[in-house]
């Protein structure tokens, strides 16, 4: 099972709590899916609004880990700022930071992460960073100290599923003792346990999950696929071949 | 004075950030503070002068993904 900053995590799955059609369908979502972290925002309440209060008894109750998110910085002060305010409100040191550098695709601005990444660290901040495949930012991050990386697998909200997978094969060869996670862009188990094939630690994922039909059924679906994904890693796969080659065997065949 | 509070406009006399949360019936809420953009610690709230003009975050935990 994946280990976050010396702290170990019972599943593979990690999922957002966004968009769910209730608070009490996110709980039964969270308890099929047997997700071992959920990741929260801080934003503003509205006047004497106690929405926030509520959702965090709500959070408290699910009995699993807690990452906050800079979701919507597009600059590293405000990335900063936010950790800080996320640090104080949810009590962990922990940070999933986000400092996105374009409005269509929330691709993440990659010299703003790397800045952003490196005053947190310096800050006492675990960061867990959401990034490209790219490997050079990812050895930058590496080097200001994060311990975990976190790539894109498509654009945030998509479902598209795993657009590089080269890319994520080739981060996981050169990074095998960095946990990595796949964040973002998944709209099928089938996509999750395909990341957790390749060798990743983990997923996350929000939209697949809240924004299906049966949020509750899809989580269950999820929780299959990464210990189907995980099994098949385990289990060391045979290699892909171009040819056909008959598994039946050909000796003994009656000659007819 | 005038005081921007999540983007809104009020008028308060609260002389620092701490009483400015009192007054708005958040003084015991499960929030996060800024102000000018920097963060403002729990512990430093009542340190935190107000100035005309100043503006305020006030931040509770939220859904997110």
């Amino acid at each position: 099972m994946p280990e976050f900053y010396g702290k170990e995590i019972a599943s593979r799955l990690m999922l957002g709590t966004a968009q769910y059609p209730s608070p009490a369908i996110l709980a039964d979502a969270f308890r099929q899916s047997a997700a071992g972290i959920a990741t929260v925002s801080v934003r503003r309440e509205a006047g004497g609004d106690q929405a926030g209060q509520d959702f965090w008894a709500l959070i408290q109750d699910l009995g699993v880990a807690v990452l906050p998110n800079t979701a919507g910085c597009h600059s590293v002060r405000e990335a900063v700022t936010t950790a800080q305010m996320a640090r104080e409100l949810f009590d962990t040191n922990w940070i999933k930071l986000e400092v996105i550098g374009h409005a269509d695709t929330l691709q993440p601005d990659p010299f703003g992460l790397i800045d952003a990444a490196a005053q947190l660290t310096e800050d006492g901040f675990e960061v867990f960073p959401y990034c490209t495949e790219d490997l050079v930012l990812c050895e930058r991050l590496v080097e200001v100290g994060c311990k975990v990386l976190m790539p894109w697998g498509a654009p945030i909200g998509t479902g598209l599923g795993l657009n590089n997978i080269y890319g994520l094969r080739s981060l996981r060869a050169h990074f095998p003792d960095i946990p990595l996670v796949v964040d973002a862009g998944l709209g099928l188990p089938s996509q999750a346990a395909h990341a957790i094939e390749l060798g990743y630690d983990a997923v996350l994922l929000n939209t697949a999950v809240a924004k299906a039909g049966d949020p509750v059924a899809m989580a269950k679906g999820f929780a299959r696929a990464v210990e189907a994904g995980a099994l098949a890693h385990q289990a060391d796969a045979m290699e892909p071949r171009d040819m056909a080659a008959p598994s039946t065997p050909v000796f003994g065949k009656a000659i007819l | 004075m005038k005081i921007i509070v999540n983007g809104e406009t009020l008028v308060s006399d609260a002389p620092d950030l701490g009483a400015l949360l009192v007054e708005l019936g958040k003084g015991d809420a499960k929030v996060a503070t800024s102000v000018n953009e920097a963060f403002v610690p729990k512990t430093m709230r009542s340190a935190q002068a107000l100035s005309d003009g100043d503006r305020v975050e006030i931040v509770a935990p939220r859904q997110g993904g």
